[in-house]
């Protein structure tokens, strides 16, 4: 990440790396400039809430109580509001996730295509089921819709990263690759 | 990866460069005649660039198909109070896949179009709200973005001509319903996606109680080439209602899904069985679905119209989103409309009642016909259900939960009968 990231483009980095530490400090250093910079494209704070809960899941991995008791306090809100907020967008983890969130999109133009069996593959082999996480700490599975990739089915993202055309066949390899 | 999917058939205007790398940087694009309209639009008064985009036609291709122009020409002209432009990225529509595209290949398109909006209807700050799940997308545009900045076609003073504007990408973070206008400026302001009652409509009172317009990536995307060009230039495509190209994103069973970007008056069946070439081999097709899945499904038979606006409504159905889903025979129709409903039960924000509670109801009836355990009142439970829901909500998610169920009981109630009375599914696996 660039210390002179445009404020224009702060607010908007993908949220969910593989990389989670749910202790690192938030709002510190880089990310206090990205914050600061957040918060001069709005005319007011609480417009900055989801770019800020985006980045505070982007150290963190996930969105604590603690977290959002933070965000509240920087962003003048009240922490009730925030969570009602965050509870209310899919994308916010409010539970830790595995190192890996395995996203397969059930969506219409997926599941006409044999979404459902992706699915079962992936909880078949990563020994877990809907939302919860390996006991390795590795993998969450969820079910999505739609990530709007319908020509490319099945829709696979992994944190950040996007796989399109994912057959049963694919998920063991896939699932090699991310180790 | 080169774009997989085009045909001879296509008026690639806004597509014209997708699967060129080198069209998505800045340079490229310059080198490809980007920015020339922005140069153009700025030594334009406001109100002649409103009126240009008026005379073209243009509708807006988020769904609803309100013709953009007028749109812009419900905001204030005193320049008094801060106004805004909101792009809506979010798209989310199951079965629309054309503004990622958008997105991904021509960036800079999808911005030049955003500035000289701002421009004609006197906005100082454009927001780009995209969804939370494009990543790969909000990578690019970011960096698109930037490279705007730098060469001044976006902050203080842009090419010397003296108007100032800022743009902001803002992601959203899952939510289907940050898609509905009001909604989406609710979920810009840091709130829940809640959509609001209107009047007062966004041109009134929209961001942070401003002047906002609100236009989808489609149609934003559009406009630099009306204004090189000219309206009569763009009008050369498409009907008297419906002028210009349109993209179609087409997903489901078909040989060549893709995205495809034909006049408003190209054929629909032409559309799926030449374009995208039909069902796969050795399959008949069942129905499609013209607009996203908030649109009725047609029937093999109710094809044969023109893709225009007026067309899809005089077959039964919408232009919508222009995401079109194919089913072919391997379908069961009820899993097909439970998945669909399933998905607006997930992303009813909560606020009607009827659509809050239409859309699990209707969910929990269309599993247990699927699973067979179905009674023959439950397709009048349906449909009585489905008529509770539409019209009488804040927002059309209510409605558009009903149709799939409806149309597809219109059209299809015999397989919903194989399932209630055999516990059987009329799918050839």
């Amino acid at each position: 990440m660039s210390d002179a990231m445009h404020p224009a483009i702060a607010g908007a980095q993908p949220s969910q790396r593989a990389e989670k530490n749910p202790d690192a400090p938030l709002f510190e250093g880089a990310y206090k400039e990205r914050f600061d910079g957040i918060l001069t494209r709005y005319p007011n704070k609480r417009a900055a809430l989801l770019p800020v809960l985006h980045m505070a899941q982007e150290v963190r991995g996930w969105i604590s109580p603690e977290t959002m008791n933070r965000v509240a306090e920087l962003l003048d809100l009240t922490p009730a509001y925030v969570r009602s907020v965050a509870s209310f967008y899919t994308m916010f983890a409010l539970r830790p996730v595995g190192r890996h969130l395995i996203q397969v999109c059930v969506g219409i133009g997926c599941d006409l295509c044999g979404a459902e069996e992706v699915t079962e593959r992936f909880l078949e082999l990563t020994k877990t089921r809907i939302g919860e996480t390996s006991d390795d700490g590795k993998y969450t599975v969820v079910e999505v819709e739609c990530l709007g990739a319908c020509a490319f089915p099945t829709v696979v993202q992994v944190n950040d990263e996007v796989y399109e055309n994912v057959k049963a066949e694919d998920v063991e390899g896939l699932l090699k690759e991310l180790d | 990866m080169a774009y997989p999917y085009e045909h001879p058939r296509e008026e690639r205007m806004l597509s014209q460069y997708f699967g060129d790398k080198d069209a998505i940087g800045i340079d490229g694009w310059i080198e490809r005649g980007g920015y020339k309209a922005l140069e153009k639009a700025l030594g334009m008064a406001q109100d002649d660039v409103i009126q240009v985009v008026k005379d073209s036609g243009l509708r807006g291709r988020g769904g609803a198909g309100f013709p953009a122009g007028l749109k812009w020409s419900f905001m204030p002209k005193d320049g008094k109070v801060p106004s805004y432009v909101a792009c809506n990225a979010d798209e989310s529509e199951p079965g629309t896949f054309k503004d990622r595209e958008l997105m991904r290949w021509t960036p800079h398109q999808v911005i030049e179009g955003i500035i000289i909006a701002s421009y004609a209807v006197r906005a100082q700050h454009a927001y780009i709200y995209i969804r939370g799940e494009f990543v790969d997308i909000v990578r690019v545009l970011n960096g698109a973005v930037v490279e705007a900045y730098e060469r001044g076609y976006l902050g203080a003073n842009i090419l010397g001509s003296g108007y100032d504007m800022d743009l902001t990408v803002h992601t959203g973070a899952g939510a289907y319903i940050a898609g509905e206008e009001t909604g989406l400026l609710n979920s810009l302001e840091g709130r829940r996606a809640e959509p609001r009652v209107k009047p007062p409509f966004p041109a009134q009172k929209g961001a942070f109680d401003r002047p906002t317009t609100v236009n989808n990536v489609e149609t934003l995307a559009s406009v630099p080439h009306i204004v090189l060009n000219g309206a009569d230039w763009y009008r050369q495509w498409g009907t008297e209602k419906s002028p210009g190209t349109k993209l179609f994103s087409c997903c489901g069973h078909l040989q060549r899904p893709g995205n495809y970007e034909v006049p408003l008056d190209f054929s629909l069946k032409e559309l799926v069985y030449e374009l995208c070439g039909g069902p796969p081999e050795g399959r008949e097709l069942l129905g499609v679905i013209p607009g996203g899945s908030s649109v009725p499904i047609l029937t093999v038979d109710e094809l044969d119209c023109d893709v225009s606006y007026e067309g899809i409504e005089a077959a039964g159905s919408f232009l919508g989103s222009g995401g079109l889903i194919a089913m072919d025979d391997s379908t069961c129709m009820v899993r097909a409309v439970r998945r669909m409903v399933e998905f607006y039960a997930h992303e009813s924000c909560g606020q009607c009642t009827p659509c809050r509670e239409g859309t699990s109801w209707l969910t929990k009836i269309l599993k247990r016909i699927e699973r067979g355990e179905g009674r023959e009142e439950d397709i009048p439970l349906l449909l009585d259900v489905g008529s509770n829901m539409s019209g009488s909500t804040i927002c059309p998610l209510s409605d558009s939960a009903a149709v799939p169920v409806v149309s597809s009981i219109q059209k299809y109630e015999d397989e919903y009968m194989a399932h209630i009375r055999d516990g059987s599914c009329t799918a050839k696996r």
